[in-house]
C-alpha cells in the first residue's frame, strides 16, 4: 500500500472510516436454531464418559482401601521372612513368626523364569513376523492364532503345563514346569505388544541404516531393536504382572499352596533357585490362607495380597522407569 | 508493495550450474520412444578436464520395468547416468521417478509385491544378477531420503555409523570431520558432536543425512526430493551442497521442483505418467527446447 491510498483518518482504504457495522439484531440469529440442544447433548456425553471412568478408580480405590484395612499391623518384617504356619499365634506380633517368605521367593523366581523365557521366545517371534516374514496367507494364520490363544482361559494353559512340561518332558512339578507354563500363558501377548513396538519404529531408520549398507541383522540389532526397547520392555513387564497373579495354572502343573521353605538351594555357601525343585507362589498361598476356618486368617490373606500387590506395583514401576529411561534419549 | 513470501524457487536464480560440458563422444542416444542426438551442441563447449567420456557411464538402464503386483509402474527404460554429473528426475506425481530411483540401490527390494525386470548396469555389472548383493551395492550407492531421518544417536554416531558397519578401521574421527565438511554442517555442529542429531533443525538434519551418505565415500549418491521438506533458506543450502559434491560424486536426484531441477542439473531425465521415461537430456536444452510436446506442456506449466 502506498500513503495516497490512506483517507483522511489514516485508515486504510475504503469508505467505512472504521465503524462496526450494528444494526442492533444478533448476528447469528438465523443460524440454525438446534445448535444448543446438540451442545447440551454433547455435555451429558461427555458425563457419561466420566461417570465410566469413576467406575475404574472407585472400583481400584475400594479394593486397594479395604485390602489395606484388612491387612493393617499384619504386614510386619517377620511376615515378611518366616514361612507359613496353621496357627493363628504364630502370625502376631511377639509370636514365634509366620509369614509368607517361601511363596515370595517362589513368586519371584517364577516370574524372574518367565521373564528370561518370555524375553528370548517372544521377541525374537515378534522380530521374525515383523522384520523378516513376507506377508503371505501363513503369516496372516499364524497372526490370527497367535492373537486368539491370548484368549485362552489359563487353566487350559495348566493342562498344558502339566501334560508337557510335568509329564512328558519330565521336569516333574517344578518351579521350571511352573515358568514354562506361565512363559506359554503370556507368550501370545508379549509377542503381539513387541511387533506392535516394532510396527511403530518408523520405516525411514530402517531406509536410513539399509541406506548405508547395513544388513538385515544390522538394521534390526542397530535401528529397529533400539528404538522398538522401551515398547517391548513395557509390554513384557506387564505381561509378568498378569502372571504373577495367576493361580490357575499354578494348580494345574501342582504348585504346592504351603510350601515351608524356598525354592532355594545352597550350592557350596551360595544360594542358586532349585529348578526342578517344588515350589510354593502367593496366589496359592493367599488362596489356603483364606479357606482357613479361623476368621482371623482373613488378615493374614490381605496382608499377603498387600505384599503381591506391592510386588506387582514395583513391577509396574520398573517397566515405566525403563520407558522414560530409553525415550528420552 | 508488499514482499512476496519467498518461495524456494526464487532464493536463488535459475542459473546454470556451472559449464555443462556434454559428452564429447555423444553418439545417437536411445531412450524409451526418442531418437537424438547431442552432438549438435559438442562443438560450443570446450573440452575441459572434468569432461567425462561415454564410456564412463556409472549406471545403466536396459529395459528396466518395475511392477507392483499387478500394475505396472515403470515402463521399460533405457538410460545412462554420466560420472560425476548431476541427473535429476523429474516428472509429476506417481509418475515412476522414486520407483526409479530406489531401483539403483535396490530399494524396492524391501518393498515384498515389488518385481524388477530388465537390467541395471553399475559399471557394466547388472546389480540384479543372482550374485550381486544389494548390501554391497548400497555401500557404493549411498541414498538421502526425502525426510530428513537422522538416527535417534550423536551427530557423531550418526556419520560414523555407515563406516562402523563397513568395518572401517581407520582414523574414524578424521573420516566423520571429513564428512561433515563435505556435508557444509561441520561449522555449524563440530562444538557438538555428542549431542543428540535429532536436536539439529530440520535443514541441518538433511545436511547429516547427507554427511552419513558420503562418509563411506560412495560412488553414487541418490536424492530422493531431498529439500522438498525444508524451508526455503535451508533448500538453498542443499542446492548449492549438490553443486558441490558433483565435483566428487555421481549424484541422481529427484525433484518435483522444475526450477530447481534447471538450476542444480546437468542432464535430466523426464518421466510422464504411466512410468514412462519420455526424454532424457542435457538439463539446458530440455528445459529450452524440448522435443516431446508433452515435456514441454509439462515444463511450462500446463499439466502436472
Amino acid at each position: 500500500m502506498t500513503g495516497s491510498e490512506r483517507d483522511g483518518d489514516g485508515n486504510v482504504g475504503g469508505d467505512n472510516d472504521g465503524d462496526v457495522r450494528a444494526d442492533g439484531g444478533d448476528p447469528f440469529a438465523s443460524v440454525g436454531g438446534n445448535i444448543e440442544r446438540k451442545q447440551r447433548l454433547g455435555r451429558v456425553f461427555v458425563g457419561i464418559c466420566f461417570a465410566s471412568t469413576l467406575v475404574g478408580i472407585v472400583a481400584l480405590v475400594a479394593l486397594i482401601g479395604d485390602v489395606l484395612y484388612e491387612a493393617w499391623g499384619w504386614v510386619t518384617l517377620d511376615f515378611l521372612t518366616y514361612p507359613p504356619s496353621r496357627f493363628i499365634e504364630n502370625y502376631y506380633p511377639g509370636g514365634r513368626g509366620a509369614g509368607i517368605y517361601p511363596a515370595l521367593i517362589g513368586s519371584i523366581l517364577l516370574i524372574a523364569l518367565t521373564a528370561v523365557f518370555t524375553m528370548f521366545i517372544g521377541v525374537g517371534a515378534a522380530i521374525y513376523l515383523e522384520e523378516y516374514a513376507a506377508e503371505s496367507r501363513l503369516k496372516s494364520f499364524i497372526e490370527a492364532n497367535i492373537a486368539n490363544l491370548a484368549g485362552v482361559p489359563s487353566i487350559v494353559y495348566g493342562l498344558l503345563g502339566l501334560a508337557v512340561f510335568v509329564r512328558a518332558v519330565g521336569f516333574g512339578e517344578s518351579l521350571l514346569a511352573g515358568a514354562l507354563t506361565l512363559t506359554l500363558l503370556i507368550l501370545p501377548i508379549v509377542i503381539v505388544s513387541a511387533q506392535e513396538a516394532l510396527r511403530a519404529v518408523p520405516d525411514s531408520q530402517r531406509e536410513a541404516a539399509y541406506g548405508v549398507g547395513a544388513t538385515d541383522w544390522e538394521v534390526v540389532r542397530d535401528v529397529v531393536l533400539p528404538a522398538a526397547l522401551p515398547g517391548i520392555m513395557t509390554g513384557t513387564i506387564l505381561s509378568l504382572s498378569r502372571a504373577i497373579g495367576e493361580t490357575a495354572p499354578l494348580i494345574m502343573v501342582g504348585a504346592a499352596t504351603s510350601m515351608f521353605v524356598a525354592p532355594v538351594r545352597e550350592v557350596s555357601g551360595v544360594p542358586v533357585p532349585d529348578l526342578f525343585g517344588s515350589f510354593a507362589a502367593m496366589p496359592m498361598q493367599i488362596f489356603d490362607w483364606a479357606r482357613l476356618p479361623e476368621a482371623e486368617f482373613q488378615h493374614v490373606a490381605a496382608a499377603g495380597i498387600v505384599v503381591l500387590l506391592t510386588v506387582l506395583l514395583l513391577m509396574n514401576v520398573t517397566a515405566i522407569l525403563i520407558r522414560n529411561k530409553y525415550e528420552t534419549r | 508493495m508488499p514482499e512476496d513470501t519467498p518461495t524456494d524457487d526464487d532464493v536463488t536464480a535459475p542459473t546454470p550450474r556451472r559449464n555443462t560440458a556434454p559428452t564429447a563422444t555423444d553418439g545417437p542416444r536411445r531412450t524409451e520412444g526418442s531418437l537424438r542426438t547431442d552432438g549438435g551442441q559438442v562443438a560450443e563447449t570446450t573440452p575441459s578436464i572434468q569432461e567425462i567420456p561415454e564410456t564412463d557411464t556409472v549406471i545403466e538402464a536396459k529395459d528396466l520395468t518395475v511392477h507392483y503386483g499387478d500394475v505396472q509402474a515403470l515402463q521399460p527404460v533405457n538410460v545412462r547416468l554420466p560420472e560425476r554429473e548431476v541427473t535429476a528426475i523429474i516428472g509429476p506425481s506417481g509418475c515412476g521417478k522414486s520407483t526409479f530411483l530406489r531401483c539403483l540401490n535396490r530399494m524396492n527390494d524391501m518393498v515384498d509385491a515389488a518385481r524388477v525386470g530388465g537390467e541395471l548396469r553399475f559399471r557394466g555389472k547388472n546389480v540384479y544378477d543372482e550374485d550381486v548383493d544389494p548390501v554391497a551395492l548400497r555401500r557404493r550407492v549411498g541414498m538421502v531420503f526425502q525426510k530428513p531421518n537422522p538416527f535417534p544417536k550423536s551427530i557423531y554416531d550418526n556419520v560414523a555409523y555407515g563406516l562402523k558397519i563397513q568395518g572401517f578401521d581407520g582414523d574414524m574421527d578424521a573420516r566423520v570431520e571429513e564428512a561433515l565438511r563435505g556435508a557444509a554442517l561441520w561449522e555449524e555442529v563440530k562444538g557438538q558432536l555428542d549431542s543428540s542429531g535429532l536436536d539439529l533443525s530440520g535443514g541441518q538434519q538433511q545436511r547429516l543425512c547427507i554427511a552419513r551418505a558420503i562418509a563411506p565415500d560412495p560412488e553414487v549418491i541418490l536424492m530422493d526430493e531431498p529439500a522438498s521438506a525444508l524451508d526455503p533458506v535451508a533448500t538453498a543450502k542443499v542446492e548449492d551442497l549438490i553443486d558441490e559434491l558433483a565435483a566428487q560424486y555421481t549424484v541422481v536426484i529427484v525433484t518435483h521442483n522444475m526450477q530447481q531441477a534447471a538450476r542444480i542439473s546437468d542432464k535430466t531425465a523426464v518421466f510422464l505418467t504411466g512410468g514412462k521415461l519420455v526424454e532424457f537430456g542435457d538439463t539446458d536444452r530440455i528445459f529450452e527446447n524440448p522435443e516431446n510436446q508433452r515435456v514441454e506442456d509439462y515444463i511450462t506449466g500446463k499439466f502436472g
